[in-house]
């Protein structure tokens, strides 16, 4: 039997764009050095001849004027950067203390492999055996500082303390789900390409891949005082903490966001409120095409569009995110309909977007 | 046998854990093969295969012991499409949250152990380590799908890759005990150009890990005048502190010393590394020696039994950490001493001797 077509359940990635985002994923741009993925997009925007710039914090920021008129000024962003490791000392013989770059749990680490240094050499994270630990011991959370990254007894100086590592996980497309590390962002920078190379004419796109989004959104700001735009947009990656709770009998109703119910829209988080006029758009743009969106529970966490809705005069900022299971964890999980979607909502928005949207 | 990496590495991948060794029990098979006379499977799933002696009938026997059974997880409940999980062997559930695995259900799944987010855990739970009933299997499947395809009682592998490291080391899950059977492998393969005249048992046991099950009945089919028990031992690393329990890695082996051990059979083995100058540790077995030992020592008359130990760093996480050069020893070690074996060597085999 023919399963029955629906334009707005069916995903529409291609291989091409999941390659993409693979070579996304297995690159290492710890915040602070994004270069691997830098280099991937500025590789992915030879061929578009646009408007290319990588400033001071190493922003990657390109233009792309429309050709109708009242055209708006929107700035899209997505972060280059990841959550991961410094090296901080050589203890010899492969052994490394080092600290996070990032909201890392601890209780995530023990156990893992990782990737150290430009080559990415293998290491692990080791623990003490159960065998030699006491059941009270077991009852204690490692901390970071009892932990090496040991990459074998002759490493020499191949690696060196400054030196940032990430976690080895290999991206992998598993049924309906993607399961890799640095989803958070590289699916809002593979989003971003995408929206770059097929931009509408009613808007000059100002897109901004940024750095440093993870310790403290420090790429975005400088890159929204280079650009000036009218809009902010961030489009980044957020918790879908939709498990079930422990006691079978309650509800869970802190989700965040949902798996499979598609982009996740901002109203509040800790860093910004989203301009209303804003998210009013974005949700008739997505009702306007039946496009699934969520809410994403107001909330804690923050985007690019924390730094972003603050420069000069302002900016009306919203952010859009694709929801993400096990997020800032050695792989986090998503669905391949909630990215479609998600970038189906944007290229619909953009698509409808006039200077009217800012009309009070 | 110059290189043992390709061997060790599919023995390292082949799923096999305690009680359903049938995966790697058909890789080890195939390795042995060809270097050996006989081979046949126990009543309970441990591997034996005989490489027979020179001398005349009947020759005596040594028994070559090394587990090949993995520790893992086994699926206890299924809900909203996640699994739930019970250890097989000994598991410590903080290495869990984040480690890749395989659900062996109808067809094979690759999965993750995931960690809730603390709202959804008791409140007792904090910023403490997650008890393994409050952790879950994430398929990536949709809650329909998974109930096709897994039932209470899959088992689930570890699924972490094997990695090389700087100065031949080694990481992975399963090293315990796999890089014995390798050092057996290694063994075998010496002895194909040596004259020896007992014959050689070598074994592969079932459920180490859980109920020593291979250890306690292999020995009561096989009879062997004295037993070599090749498992890993601890060695220094991370957390581990100055602790007597700890050998160097990639140094040299241990050589198993307390209850578990016969004294005039540590005394031969140690003669015998001595006089090759492999280096060796006293590896330190007060009580009981955590090895098939335990239970090869006490079958039928009771079997003299000497313990061959590869440090490792890590026991029991799916990034055990060991060095190829000290798997290289223990199975030249072995052969070495096994080719030297006199007719008679079981009657120096006494106390207060």
């Amino acid at each position: 039997m023919e399963r029955e077509k629906n334009k707005n359940t069916t995903t529409e990635i291609s291989q091409g764009q999941i390659d993409l985002l693979a070579k996304l994923c297995n690159a290492m741009a710890v915040s602070g050095d994004e270069e691997e993925v830098r280099q991937i997009i500025l590789e992915e925007l030879k061929p578009l001849a646009l408007d290319v710039k990588v400033d001071a914090l190493g922003n990657v920021l390109v233009t792309r004027n429309g050709s109708a008129e009242n055209k708006v000024r929107v700035m899209i962003a997505a972060h280059m950067d990841e959550i991961g490791f410094m090296l901080v000392n050589d203890e010899e013989g492969g052994l490394f203390e080092f600290v996070a770059i990032g909201g890392i749990d601890e209780r995530q680490l023990v156990g893992k492999s990782v990737i150290v240094g430009k080559d990415h050499l293998p290491g692990v994270i080791g623990a003490k055996p159960i065998h030699l630990t006491t059941p009270e011991e077991r009852k204690t959370a490692l901390k970071l500082d009892q932990m090496r990254i040991d990459l074998g007894v002759d490493i020499g100086k191949k690696v060196k303390p400054g030196d940032r590592a990430t976690f080895a996980t290999k991206f992998a497309q598993i049924g309906p789900s993607i399961r890799a590390k640095a989803l958070d962002d590289r699916l809002g920078v593979v989003n971003l390409l995408e929206i770059i190379k097929h931009a509408p004419e009613n808007i000059d796109l100002l897109a901004a891949f940024t750095t440093q989004e993870e310790v403290g959104l420090r790429g975005a700001g400088v890159a929204a005082y280079h650009f000036d735009p009218q809009i902010g947009i961030a489009l980044d990656s957020t918790p879908a903490n939709d498990l079930p709770v422990w006691d079978a009998e309650e509800e869970n109703t802190r989700y965040n966001t949902k798996l499979d119910h598609g982009p996740a829209i901002y109203l509040m988080d800790a860093a910004t409120i989203a301009d209303r006029r804003l998210v009013d758009w974005l949700v008739s743009s997505a009702e306007a095409e039946h496009i699934p969106w969520q809410y994403r529970q107001p909330n804690l966490g923050g985007t690019d569009a924390g730094a972003i809705h603050k420069v000069r005069e302002g900016v009306p900022s919203v952010s859009v995110s694709v929801p993400q299971r096990y997020i800032h964890t050695a792989a986090g999980m998503i669905r391949l309909e909630d990215w479609a979607n998600t970038l189906r909502l944007m290229q619909a928005a953009l698509g409808r977007l006039t200077p009217k949207v800012l009309n009070r | 046998m110059n290189d043992i990496l390709p061997l060790l590495k599919k023995l390292l991948n082949a799923p096999g854990l305690s009680g359903h060794e049938e995966p790697v029990s058909q890789i080890i098979e195939e390795a042995w093969r060809p270097l050996v006379d006989e081979i046949s499977r126990s009543r309970i799933g441990s591997l034996h295969a005989l490489k027979k002696g020179q001398a005349a009938e009947p020759r005596p026997k040594v028994m070559l012991s090394a587990h090949m059974d993995a520790i893992g997880l086994m699926v206890t409940t299924i809900q909203d499409g996640l699994l739930r999980i019970t250890e097989v062997g000994g598991v410590d559930a903080r290495i869990l949250p984040g480690q890749m695995v395989t659900v062996h259900g109808r067809r094979d799944l690759p999965g993750m152990v995931v960690q809730p987010p603390a709202f959804l855990l008791p409140a007792e739970v904090g910023k403490g380590p997650v008890d393994m009933q409050y952790l879950f299997v994430d398929v990536g499947l949709h809650p329909r799908e998974v109930a096709e395809v897994v039932r209470v009682g899959d088992l689930v592998s570890f699924a972490q890759l094997p990695l090389e490291l700087s100065g031949e080391t080694m990481a992975g899950h399963t090293m315990d005990n796999r890089v014995s059977v390798a050092a057996v492998t290694i063994c075998l393969d010496l002895l194909q150009r040596r004259h020896h005249d007992w014959d050689v048992w070598a074994v592969a046991t079932a459920q180490e890990e859980e109920t020593l099950g291979g250890a306690l009945t292999s020995p009561f089919q096989i009879q062997p005048d004295f037993a070599i028990v090749i498992d890993v031992c601890f060695a220094k690393g991370p957390g581990g502190g100055a602790s007597w329990r700890l050998l160097p890695l990639g140094k040299g082996i241990g050589l198993g010393w307390g209850a578990n051990i016969h004294p005039a059979l540590y005394k031969a083995m140690q003669d015998k590394a001595d006089e090759l100058e492999i280096p060796y540790s006293r590896d330190l077995m007060p009580r009981m020696s955590g090895t098939d030992a335990m239970g090869i020592q006490v079958v039928q008359s009771g079997i003299p039994c000497v313990v061959l130990g590869i440090p490792l760093r890590y026991m029991h996480t799916p990034v055990e950490m060991v060095s190829l050069r000290d798997i290289r020893r223990v199975g030249r070690l072995m052969a070495e001493f096994i080719t030297d074996l006199a007719p008679d060597f079981t009657d120096k085999l006494v106390w207060e001797a």
